[in-house]
């Protein structure tokens, strides 16, 4: 249910390696809570980010939800067609909904992240 | 959470569950922030109608050969003027001019008026209102008066359609009475705090569901939805009406308000006058403003407000506004900055977003017709 070529937090962002880099973005199940998405916000390349606080923000019409980002590191790249288009976050979450790409720093704790199956349990009993 | 036994259901939580209505908690009640989506029902009611449960609201009764003194002796605006089956909107003041709740008050017979008060306030409102009601009869009839409000340019039509009346000839803030909706009584006014023309039905408690079916039924063809309360907040902010508990509160006066025009000074003594009469003659200090952000940047609510290096004020509700397609907000500001035109600064996380105060309302509709 869950795409299990990354990891998560309990935040709903998740987190893919990629040659030593690491894309950031939020899950299906965050774009379905968060609905009708008017505005995001990111950091811009170079900005530093630290594991566990926030990095951006999401608006909705109702509300600001903070992003948080899952391991600590430099902002390489930031989707500037998801700040163009806030609605692609509904519409490919894992894919074109990307958010940004960090070079993580040294000993980034990847291991505290949750796995697919960990994070579908989490949701499982949030919707609850 | 859900299924705290505190929080209160209205009779049609069950039919806002199975329509895919998200339940959230709202003053103390279950009630659907959203179905679909808040941009697209908010739209529905801009565009067709949109159909709200506002049943959580309270309903309180005065009635008697004292009622119109006790009512005019609470609320600021004029209710000798009301002949049965008409109502206007009121706030109801403290001594000191800060408003205890906002409402709409109903003549529904010779000696007896009905309060719509908001369900956030309702216990409180019922207490200060027999207090100050003298001999009249005060009850609360909020547990058996269920209230809908089909809202939008589509809602005569559907109401119509639904009841075989006609509402062409209802006038704005006025009631029909024995209006047959599936087989139910209702009682149909043509109210609303969407800033679109439309309608509040309410009819018993547990025969709600049969109602609410009924006019989505007949507003089918008509592209009615069901809207939920967050389509309601950026409704009622586009068209510049007050939240109460966000906008005014008890420390807020109707004159900072820019709500002058529902305090009638001329209409004899009320609750609050002397403090009013004060201000007036001062002048407000400061005053409820709307106002633009250039860029995307969202107010919201508790965000401050700068001119230069002076903080001037607070907003009190903003949003992205779905038909406007920008940010837009509310605050109050010092009267120095509360001319429409001047550039103000809005503080959102941290970072100074440009500003400017505009006339209110920010949406108004084409009129036609009869309505508001």
């Amino acid at each position: 249910m869950y795409p299990d070529d990354r990891r998560y937090t309990r935040e709903h962002e998740w987190a893919k390696r990629e040659d030593g880099r690491v894309r950031i973005g939020v899950t299906a199940f965050a774009a379905e809570r968060l609905s009708d998405v008017v505005f995001i916000e990111l950091p811009k390349v170079g900005t530093e980010v630290r594991a566990a606080e926030p990095f951006g923000v999401v608006e909705s019409v109702k509300a600001a939800s903070d992003l948080y980002a899952p391991v600590s590191g430099r902002v390489v790249d930031v989707n500037q067609a998801l700040i163009d288009n806030p609605e692609l976050i509904n519409q490919d979450p894992y894919g074109a909904a990307w958010m940004i790409v960090i070079e993580p720093t040294a000993g980034a704790d990847w291991d505290q992240l949750l796995d697919a199956d960990a994070y579908a349990r989490l949701v499982g009993s949030e919707a609850e | 959470m859900e299924g705290e036994p505190t929080l209160r259901r209205t009779p049609l939580y069950d039919a806002h569950r199975a329509a895919g209505g998200r339940m959230v908690a709202f003053a103390g009640w279950l009630l659907p922030v959203q179905y679909t989506g808040i941009t697209e029902e908010h739209q529905a009611v801009r565009t067709h109608a949109g159909l709200f449960d506002v049943s959580h609201m309270g309903e309180i009764r005065i009635d008697g050969p004292q009622a119109l003194s006790a009512v005019q002796r609470l609320i600021t605006n004029d209710a000798a003027r009301l002949t049965v089956g008409s109502g206007l909107y009121s706030p109801m003041c403290l001594p000191s001019g800060g408003i205890v709740d906002d409402l709409t008050v109903f003549r529904v017979d010779e000696q007896v008026y009905l309060l719509v008060v908001n369900a956030a306030t309702c216990a409180k409102d019922l207490a200060w209102i027999r207090e100050h009601a003298g001999t009249a009869a005060v009850r609360d009839v909020s547990e058996e008066v269920a209230l809908l409000a089909l809202q939008g340019p589509r809602a005569e039509a559907v109401l119509a359609d639904a009841s075989g009346h006609r509402f062409d000839r209802l006038l704005a803030f006025h009631m029909a009475f024995d209006v047959p909706l599936a087989g139910v009584r209702t009682t149909v006014s043509r109210t609303g705090y969407t800033g679109e023309d439309g309608f509040e039905i309410a009819c018993a408690w547990e025969e709600a569901l049969r109602v609410w079916a009924a006019l989505l039924e007949a507003g089918r063809p008509h592209g009615v939805v069901p809207a939920g309360l967050g389509a309601r907040d950026t409704l009622r902010l586009e068209a510049g009406f007050m939240l109460y508990g966000q906008d005014i509160d008890e420390t807020t006066s109707p004159l900072e308000a820019r709500l002058g025009w529902t305090v009638k000074f001329d209409k004899g003594d009320f609750i609050g006058r002397e403090a009013l009469v004060r201000q007036r003659a001062e002048g407000p200090k400061r005053r409820l403003v709307g106002f633009d952000v250039a860029d995307r940047t969202i107010p919201r609510h508790g965000c401050a407000i700068w001119s230069g290096a002076r903080r001037i004020g607070e907003v009190t509700s903003g949003t992205f506004a779905p038909t406007l397609r920008r940010p837009i907000g509310m605050g109050y500001v010092s009267v120095e900055t509360a001319a429409a035109g001047t550039r103000i600064e809005i503080d959102v996380r941290g970072k100074r977003a440009q500003a400017q105060v505009v006339r209110l309302p920010f949406y108004q509709r084409a009129r036609s017709g009869a309505a508001r």
